[in-house]
C-alpha cells in the first residue's frame, strides 16, 4: 500500500468496497441459494481485488483460488446433490419478529464497532502513528508469507495438516451412508 | 485506508450476522459465516500493513479453517438432509425444549 494513496486508488479502493457491499446485501436477501452463493463469489472477488491493493498480493490469488474456487464449488455442488435450487419451496427467511431482532442485532454491532472507533484506549493498544512496518521486505509475493510461515509459525502450519487430515476423515465419516457401514 | 478497510470489515462482518439471523436455510447460513470469516480475514490485511506480515499469515489459517469447516459443516448438512429430507431449520428442531 502506498503511503499517499493518489486519486487512482482511492476511486478503485471506493468502488471494490461499495461493490462488495452491495454484494453482500444481494447475497443475503436471494431465495434461491444458487444466485445466493453467486453474489458471494462477487463478494470473494472484490475483497481478492481489495487484498491485492493493500499490498497481499499472494493472499489475494489465494482468496480467489480456495475461497471463490473451491469452497464456493463444493458448497454449489451441495446445493445441486440435495436438489435445493427450486426457490418457491424455500420460504427460509424468518417472519417479521426474526427481521427485527436480527436487525437489532445488526444496529447492535455497529454502534459498537463506532464507540470503538472514538474510545481512547491505553498507548499499547493503539496503532503506531508511524508504521513499524515499512511494507514487505522484497521477497516477492509468496514469499513474503511463505517466510515467515516456515519460520516463526512453522509449528502452526504444521499442526494445520493434523486438522486438515481430522477434516477429511469426518467428512467422509458423517457422510457415509448408514447402510454402507 | 486503513479506516476505510476496518469500516468495510464491520459492515461485512454485520451483514453476514443478520444473514445468520433471518435465514433458516442451513447452507445459507452456513455461506453467511464464510462471509464473516472474509470479513474478518479483511481486518487482517488491513493492519498487516501497520503491524507486520503476520497478518497475512494468519489469513492463511484462517482459510484452512475455513476450508475444513465447510467439508465437515456439509457433511453434517447431508446426513442431516438425509435423515428428515429437509435443510429447513424450522424442520430441525430435536433439541427444542
Amino acid at each position: 500500500m502506498p503511503t499517499s494513496p493518489g486519486l487512482f486508488y482511492q476511486v478503485h479502493f471506493y468502488l471494490f468496497g461499495l461493490l462488495a457491499i452491495a454484494s453482500a446485501l444481494a447475497f443475503v436477501t436471494r431465495k434461491s441459494p444458487v444466485s445466493a452463493a453467486l453474489w458471494l463469489v462477487s463478494v470473494l472477488f472484490n475483497l481478492a481485488a481489495l487484498y491485492v491493493m493493500m499490498g497481499a498480493h499472494f493472499v489475494g490469488v489465494i482468496q480467489v483460488l480456495v475461497y471463490a474456487g473451491a469452497i464456493m464449488v463444493v458448497f454449489l455442488f451441495v446445493v445441486m446433490l440435495l436438489n435445493l435450487g427450486h426457490p418457491d419451496e424455500l420460504s427460509d427467511i424468518r417472519g417479521t419478529w426474526g427481521r427485527l431482532a436480527a436487525g437489532l442485532v445488526g444496529l447492535a454491532l455497529l454502534a459498537q464497532v463506532m464507540v470503538l472507533a472514538r474510545t481512547r484506549f491505553t498507548p499499547r493498544l493503539q496503532p503506531p502513528t508511524n508504521p513499524v512496518f515499512g511494507g514487505p521486505p522484497d521477497r516477492g509475493a509468496v514469499g513474503t508469507v511463505a517466510h515467515p510461515l516456515f519460520t516463526e509459525h512453522l509449528l502452526a502450519f504444521e499442526l494445520t495438516s493434523i486438522l486438515l487430515l481430522a477434516a477429511i476423515v469426518g467428512a467422509v465419516t458423517i457422510g457415509k451412508r448408514r447402510a454402507a457401514a | 485506508m486503513i479506516p476505510e478497510a476496518l469500516a468495510l470489515s464491520a459492515v461485512l462482518f454485520t451483514i453476514g450476522t443478520i444473514g445468520v439471523l433471518t435465514r433458516r436455510n442451513a447452507i445459507m447460513i452456513f455461506m453467511c459465516v464464510e462471509l464473516m470469516l472474509n470479513a474478518v480475514n479483511l481486518s487482517f490485511v488491513a493492519l498487516s500493513n501497520v503491524y507486520g506480515v503476520t497478518g497475512q499469515v494468519f489469513v492463511v489459517f484462517v482459510m484452512t479453517v475455513a476450508a475444513a469447516e465447510a467439508a465437515v459443516g456439509l457433511a453434517i448438512i447431508i446426513a442431516v438432509f438425509r435423515h428428515g429430507q429437509s435443510v429447513n431449520l424450522k424442520n430441525i428442531n430435536l433439541l427444542k425444549g
